[in-house]
């Protein structure tokens, strides 16, 4: 039981002075994945009926391998982002939290760059 | 924290009926919730049936003849019954509302009230409302400003200057919106929470104050503001028809212009 007062509990630690970079950037990916993503679904559904060499001639053009490459980009940062606010909202324990939030960046850092080196190996190498 | 569950000494029991006296004709069903923490009993949700033709309009003459005629234990905050001093908010038929401005006429079946979500219970419908109050001083609410006024005379603002406050001073902290917002449930310790983040506002948009950057300094935080998800229950449930959704996005463009 806490015998600090209600406005001690209000104030806390006080303001972490960020917060604004965090929304703006969730904001911005947000916004360039849009685009993006229909891209995407737009390529998917002309490319559905061609063959492996076909794609490669696809992805090996630099405006589709740079278009794949910032999705990517874009998308694991915009998920970790949001995962980031699902976590702080919902993990009770602060152990759990700070676990949650190393255990989602260290994943989007590794599968985002798994990602962007199978893209350019499958452009490039084939 | 997100909790799925009451704990087990805060499950709803079933209580008592009052039944309607004998000849009534038009008979309303109250179902409230009761809970003395003395009594170490659960809560449980009692029934009260009322003969709307002996009754004022509103849910709150219903409570107080409730209260005057069948039973005077039921505990509940009321003063101005007109909507202005903002003690009687309380859940009414699903929705935080005043029980002073909701009209019974307006509830189909039965009346289901229950005190402001997700707040300690002092007694039936009275909650512990000192986190508010004190997220309330917490963000300074009252006029900082280093030029001195005029002497003997008011600090001036243009008719628009004033405009720009109205939607934000009709607020009377009665804490429908705060208590209405899922993410002040979860973290209520750290996020000011709707009515708070409108007060906020509220000196911010006040063309007299000089501290608006000392303001959203101290709310430039992922809890103190960032916790608002645009959820919206606060602007769907304030009694007064206000828009906090809209004073905390105003506050997030403010955060961004002075980037």
């Amino acid at each position: 039981m806490s015998m600090r007062s209600a406005l001690g509990r209000a104030r806390g630690l006080g303001s972490a002075k960020e917060g604004v970079g965090h929304w703006w950037a969730q904001r911005l990916t947000g916004l360039a994945l849009a685009p993006l993503a229909l891209w995407l679904v737009a390529s998917v559904i002309r490319l559905s009926r061609t063959d492996y060499d076909g794609l490669h001639l696809w992805m090996s053009r630099p405006g589709n391998t740079a278009l794949l490459i910032l999705l990517v980009v874009v998308g694991f940062h915009h998920a970790q982002l949001g995962l980031q606010v699902v976590i702080e909202d919902y993990a009770g324990k602060e152990s759990v939290k700070f676990a949650g939030l190393i255990i989602v960046k260290f994943l989007a850092l590794l599968l985002g760059t798994f990602s962007v080196v199978s893209i350019v190996k499958f452009a490039f190498g084939g | 924290m997100v909790e799925f569950a009451l704990p087990a000494n805060s499950r709803v029991e079933s209580g008592k009926t009052h039944k309607a006296p004998a000849g009534a004709k038009r008979v309303k069903a109250f179902q409230i919730y009761r809970y003395d923490p003395d009594s170490g009993a659960n809560p449980r949700v009692d029934t009260y049936e009322i003969d709307l033709d002996k009754c004022g309009p509103m849910v709150l003459d219903a409570l107080l003849k409730i209260k005057n005629e069948i039973d005077s234990t039921l505990t509940f905050r009321r003063s101005c019954r007109e909507g202005i001093c903002g003690s009687c908010s309380m859940n009414i038929d699903g929705t935080n509302t005043l029980s002073c401005l909701k009209p019974i006429e307006d509830i189909k079946g039965d009346v289901k009230i229950y005190p402001l979500p997700h707040m300690p219970v002092v007694k039936d419908l009275v909650t512990d409302l000192s986190m508010p109050y004190a997220q309330y001083e917490s963000i300074k609410p009252w006029m900082q400003a280093d030029t001195p006024p005029p002497p003997n005379a008011e600090r001036l603002q243009s008719p628009e200057e004033r405009a720009e406050l109205d939607g934000l001073w009709e607020c009377i902290l009665c804490f429908c919106c705060q208590t209405s917002c899922p993410s002040y449930w979860w973290n209520g310790d750290r996020y000011l929470g709707p009515s708070i983040l409108l007060q906020a506002r509220r000196w911010l948009a006040d063309s007299r104050d000089e501290a608006a950057g000392e303001r959203l300094d101290a709310l430039d935080d992922p809890f103190k503001l960032y916790r608002c998800h645009t959820i919206m229950n606060c602007t769907n449930t304030c009694p007064k028809g206000l828009n906090p959704g809209r004073a905390i996005s105003e506050i997030k463009r403010d955060m961004m212009l002075r980037r």
